[in-house]
C-alpha cells in the first residue's frame, strides 16, 4: 500500500566506465551482442581497472574555477550529483535544493604523486631524513590539495556547485557507509526528519594509492579479467572500478506534489556488520531477506549484487543467493568493484531496470537470462571487507 | 521532566555517561579541574622533529601508548578510553554488549609517511622510488596490517566489535563539526524510534607531519609559538589562527524513558539539534553569516526555545581571524541586544582545536557547564576586539547557574552544526 513517507527514487546519476548517465548505462547493459566489459590493462600494470567514460566535466560543474579547485574522485562525484539533480528535474531549483538534505559516502583524495616521490626518492639519501621530509611537504605540496583530499569536502564541493544546503553529512567505511548512507537517508524520510535526500558518493579507480592500499591487502585480481563470478574458480580478487553514483530520494508526498516521475520505490533498506567467521554474514543476510518478506514477492524478481569478487565473501554471498534461485547481476562486473558509491550504484541499476520492467542482460556465463518482467529486485551490498546490506526495490 | 517526550511529541534524548581526554589530561575529574583553573594543554611538539616547520606547537596527547603509531591507531585508542569512561559512569549494558548503535566522528584516513618510507625500503629501489615500486613491495606480502588500519572502516568496525553496539557503526567526518554531526546522527536514530540507547563518541589523533602542514599551507594555525600557552587565543584582537589538538569524547544517549526504566542518573539533555550547509566556499562562511544564524535558530526551534533560554554558548572559537569574526555576526543576529551579556567562553583557548573531536569534547564540556554552574573561561584574553563585543568569560572561571546552552561547531566544507544541552 503507498504511504505518504514512502522512500522513493525520483533521479539517479551514474557516471562509470559505461558511460555517462542513465540512458547510456542501460544501452551499454542491454548491448545485442552481449555484455562487454570496458577495462584498461595498460595503465597500471599487471593490474586492470574500470576507467571512467569520456565525458565533459563541464555540462555538470560549469566553473573552471571549481573544477580546478577538486581532484578528479571529487569532480566525478559533483559530476554524478549533477546528473541525479537533473535526472529528479530538480537541478537549479535553488529554493528546493536550499533545503534538501545531503548524505555522501566518501574515501579520500588523491596525492600528489610527484611530490611522493621526489620525498620518497630523498628522503633516504637525505643528511637529515626528518627535516628533509617537512621541508619538501611545506615547499611543494599546493597549499588548497588538502581541500581536495578532505572527505567531507566532496560534500562541500556539491553544495558549492549545485547548492544542496539543507543538511551536509560525510559517512566513511567503504561499502557500508554507501549503503548507510541510504539506510539513513530513507530512515529520515519515513520519520519525517527529511523529505528530500541527495545521497550517493564516488571513487577514483585510476590511482595509484588506492591500487597500492588493495595490494596490500592481497585482494588485486590479476589476469586473466574475467567476472565476479568466473574469477572465484581461480582465486578471486578486485577489479576496482571508476564511478560516480548518486541518487535523489524523496518522500511519496513530497515527489507527488511536485509532479516528480519516480524511478522505484525502496519498500525496505537494512545493514548489519559481523566479523566474518564463516556463515555469518549469511546469518546477517537472512535475518535481512526475513525482515523484508513482507514486501517481498518472488514472481519477476531478481538481484543485483554488490559482491567485490574477493574470495571467501563472494563465495558466501553467491551461495546465499543460489538459495533464493533468482537472476543475478553482479554489479562489480559491469563497473568494477567501487568501494563508497558500489551500493548507491547498485540500487540506481536495479530502480532503471523496476521502472524499465526489465532486467538487463547476464553479464558473464554464470548468471542467468531473464525473459519474464521485471517488478521487484532486491540489491546486495557485502563489503568486501565488512559490512553486510540489502535493500529491496519495488514499482513506485 | 515529568513527560518523555519532548514538545514535538519526539522520545527526549538524554545523556547518561560521558567519558573525555584531552591534552589536558586523561577523565571529566582531570579535564574539568583543568579547564576552569585556566591551564593550557598546549605544548612544544616532541612526537616528531619541528624543523623548519612555521607552526611547532600543538595539544598532542603524548601520555597513551599504542604500538604502531599512526592517526587511527591512536584515535582509536583514544575512543577506547573514553568509551570505557562513559560506559562505567552510565552503567548501561554489560561489558561487551552495549545496546545500541555507534556513531564515530573520525578524521579521515589515509596511509603515512612511515607506512610509505617502511614499502620503499622494501622494494628495494634506490636510485628513484615512485608508487610502481611501492606497488611492487606490497605484491610481495607482509603489509596485510597496513591494508586494515587504514581502512575507513576499521576504527568503527573494531570499536563496533569490541563494545558490542548494535547494528551497521556509523563513521562520519564533516570536518571540524564531526563531533557535532555524531551527536545529532544519535539524537535523530533514538528520535525516530530507531534504537534507545546510542553510542557517540568523537575521536582525532592525527598530529604528524603533513597534517600540521596542511593546515599550515592553508595559513590557518597560529605560528605564535613561545610560550606554547599563549597560542590559542579566541576573540582577542591579536588572534591569528588556531592550535591543533588532539582528544576524544564519548557520550551514551538515551531515551528518556529507557534512562528512567533503568533508574539511571540523567546527566543532561539534549534538547536540540540545528544544522545547514553553507555553498559559499571551502573554506570561508558566507559573508552575512546566514548560513551559521539559520543553524543556531534551527537548533533553538528544535529545543522548542527563544534566544532568551540560552544562558550559555559554548563557543567553536578557533581563534583564527574568520571564524570568531563571523561566529559573532551568527550570535549578534540570533541572540540580537543580548548577545553581548551571553557568557560565551572558548574551550579551544585552552584545549586547542581537536578538529574531529570538538564537537564531542566540547558537548561534553557544556554539560558539565551546566551541571556545575560553573564557566570555563577563555584564556590569553588579553587585547579586546572592539569589533566582537562579546563577554567571553575571560580568563578567569565564573560561576553562574544555566538552564540551556548551545554548542557551535564549524567546519571546512561549509559544515555547521548547533548542539542545544539542557539541564534536564
Amino acid at each position: 500500500m503507498p504511504h505518504e513517507r514512502d522512500a522513493l527514487i525520483t533521479g539517479i546519476g551514474l557516471v562509470s566506465c559505461l558511460g555517462s548517465g542513465v540512458e547510456a548505462h542501460w544501452q551499454a547493459l542491454n548491448n545485442p551482442a552481449g555484455f562487454a566489459p570496458v577495462l584498461d590493462t595498460t595503465s597500471f600494470p599487471p593490474f586492470a581497472v574500470h576507467p571512467l567514460a569520456e565525458h565533459n566535466f563541464d555540462s555538470q560543474i560549469p566553473k573552471r574555477g571549481d573544477q580546478r579547485q577538486m581532484e578528479p574522485w571529487q569532480r566525478i562525484g559533483v559530476f554524478a550529483a549533477g546528473l541525479a539533480l537533473e535526472s529528479a528535474g530538480v537541478k537549479g531549483n535553488t529554493a528546493l535544493l536550499s533545503t534538501a538534505d545531503l548524505i555522501v559516502a566518501a574515501g579520500g583524495g588523491e596525492r600528489d604523486y610527484a611530490v611522493d616521490a621526489a620525498i620518497l626518492t630523498g628522503y633516504p639519501k637525505a643528511a637529515n631524513p626528518d627535516a628533509f621530509l617537512n621541508e619538501h611537504l611545506l615547499g611543494d605540496l599546493r597549499p588548497t590539495l588538502f581541500l581536495a583530499q578532505l572527505s567531507n569536502l566532496l560534500a562541500g564541493n556539491i553544495s558549492i556547485v549545485h547548492g544542496v544546503t539543507g543538511s551536509s553529512r560525510t559517512f566513511m567505511g567503504e561499502e557500508a557507509a554507501g549503503a548507510d548512507a541510504v539506510r539513513i537517508a530513507c530512515a529520515r524520510i519515513a520519520a519525517g526528519q527529511a523529505d528530500i535526500t541527495l545521497v550517493g558518493g564516488s571513487y577514483n579507480a585510476q590511482r595509484p594509492d588506492v591500487l597500492l592500499h588493495y595490494e596490500m591487502g592481497g585482494l588485486q585480481r590479476r589476469a586473466p579479467f574475467e567476472g565476479v563470478w568466473a574469477r572465484q574458480d581461480s582465486g578471486g580478487g578486485m577489479l576496482l572500478g571508476s564511478v560516480g553514483a548518486f541518487l535523489v530520494i524523496e518522500s511519496r508526498t513530497h515527489a507527488q506534489a511536485r509532479g516528480a516521475t519516480p524511478f522505484a520505490h525502496i519498500a525496505a533498506i537494512r545493514t548489519d556488520r559481523c566479523h566474518r567467521d564463516p556463515g555469518q554474514a549469511t546469518a546477517n543476510a537472512r535475518a535481512q531477506f526475513e525482515a523484508l518478506a513482507p514486501h517481498y514477492d518472488p514472481e519477476g524478481a531478481a538481484v543485483i549484487s554488490g559482491a567485490s569478487g574477493v574470495a571467501a565473501i563472494t563465495r558466501e554471498e553467491q551461495a546465499f543467493l543460489a538459495s533464493l534461485g533468482l537472476p543475478v547481476r553482479a554489479s562489480a562486473t559491469a563497473v568494477g568493484a567501487s568501494l563508497e558509491p558500489s551500493f548507491p550504484a547498485s540500487l540506481g541499476l536495479a530502480a532503471l531496470s523496476v521502472q524499465r520492467g526489465a532486467l538487463f542482460g547476464p553479464l558473464e556465463a554464470a548468471e542467468q537470462t531473464m525473459t519474464a518482467p521485471l517488478r521487484q529486485a532486491l540489491v546486495t551490498s557485502w563489503g568486501h571487507w565488512r559490512g553486510e546490506a540489502l535493500a529491496l526495490v519495488t514499482a513506485a | 521532566m515529568t513527560q518523555d517526550t519532548d514538545h514535538l511529541g519526539r522520545p527526549i534524548v538524554v545523556v547518561t555517561g560521558m567519558g573525555v581526554l584531552t591534552s589536558l589530561g586523561q577523565g571529566q575529574a582531570d579535564n574539568w579541574k583543568a579547564l576552569t583553573g585556566g591551564v593550557s594543554g598546549i605544548r612544544r611538539i616532541t612526537r616528531f622533529p619541528i624543523d623548519g616547520l612555521r607552526t611547532t606547537i600543538a595539544g598532542t596527547v603524548d601520555f597513551v601508548p599504542v604500538q604502531e603509531m599512526s592517526a587511527p591507531a591512536l584515535s582509536q585508542r583514544l575512543a577506547e578510553l573514553v568509551i570505557d569512561e562513559a560506559l562505567t559512569e552510565s552503567g548501561i549494558g554489560r561489558p561487551g554488549d552495549f545496546p545500541g548503535t555507534l556513531f564515530l566522528a573520525l578524521p579521515p584516513v589515509e596511509m603515512e609517511w612511515a607506512q610509505r618510507f617502511a614499502l620503499a625500503a622494501a622494494s628495494g629501489a634506490d636510485e628513484t622510488v615512485d608508487y610502481t615500486d611501492l606497488l611492487r613491495a606490497a605484491g610481495r606480502g607482509g603489509f596485510e596490517r597496513y591494508y586494515e588500519r587504514f581502512l575507513f572502516g576499521s576504527v568503527a568496525e573494531n570499536l563496533a566489535e569490541r563494545f558490542g553496539t548494535k547494528g551497521s557503526p556509523i563513521a562520519t567526518s564533516t570536518a571540524c563539526a564531526s563531533g557535532g554531526t555524531a551527536i545529532q546522527l544519535g539524537v535523530e536514530a533514538i528520535r525516530r524510534g530507531e534504537t534507545d540507547a546510542a553510542l557517540v563518541v568523537g575521536t582525532d589523533a592525527s598530529i604528524n607531519p603533513e597534517s600540521l602542514i596542511r593546515f599550515s599551507l592553508l595559513s590557518a594555525l597560529s605560528t605564535r609559538n613561545d610560550p606554547p600557552s599563549s597560542a590559542s587565543r579566541p576573540f582577542s584582537k591579536d588572534r591569528e589562527g588556531f592550535v591543533m589538538a588532539e582528544g576524544a569524547g564519548a557520550l551514551v544517549l538515551e531515551s528518556l524513558s529507557s534512562a528512567r526504566a533503568r533508574g539511571a542518573t540523567v546527566l543532561a539533555v539534549v534538547e536540540g539539534c540545528g544544522e545547514v550547509a553553507d555553498g559559499f566556499h571551502r573554506t570561508r562562511s558566507s559573508p552575512d553569516g546566514k548560513p551559521i544564524i539559520a543553524c543556531m535558530r534551527h537548533a533553538l526551534a528544535d529545543a522548542g526555545l527563544s534566544g532568551e533560554d540560552v544562558g550559555y554558548i559554548n563557543a567553536h572559537g578557533t581563534g583564527t581571524p574568520e571564524n570568531d569574526k563571523m561566529e559573532w555576526v551568527g550570535v549578534s543576529a540570533v541572540f540580537g541586544e543580548r548577545a553581548s551579556s551571553i557568557p560565551m567562553s572558548s574551550n579551544k583557548s585552552m584545549i586547542g582545536h581537536s578538529l574531529t573531536a570538538a564537537g564531542a569534547v566540547e558537548a561534553i564540556f557544556t554539560v558539565l557547564t551546566v551541571r556545575h554552574g560553573l564557566l570555563p573561561p577563555t584564556i590569553n584574553y588579553d587585547i579586546p576586539d572592539p569589533a566582537l563585543p562579546a563577554d567571553c568569560v575571560p580568563n578567569v572561571a565564573r560561576a553562574v547557574a544555566v538552564k540551556h546552552a548551545i554548542s557551535n561547531s564549524f567546519g571546512f566544507g561549509g559544515q555547521n552544526v548547533c548542539l542545544v544541552i539542557g539541564a534536564g
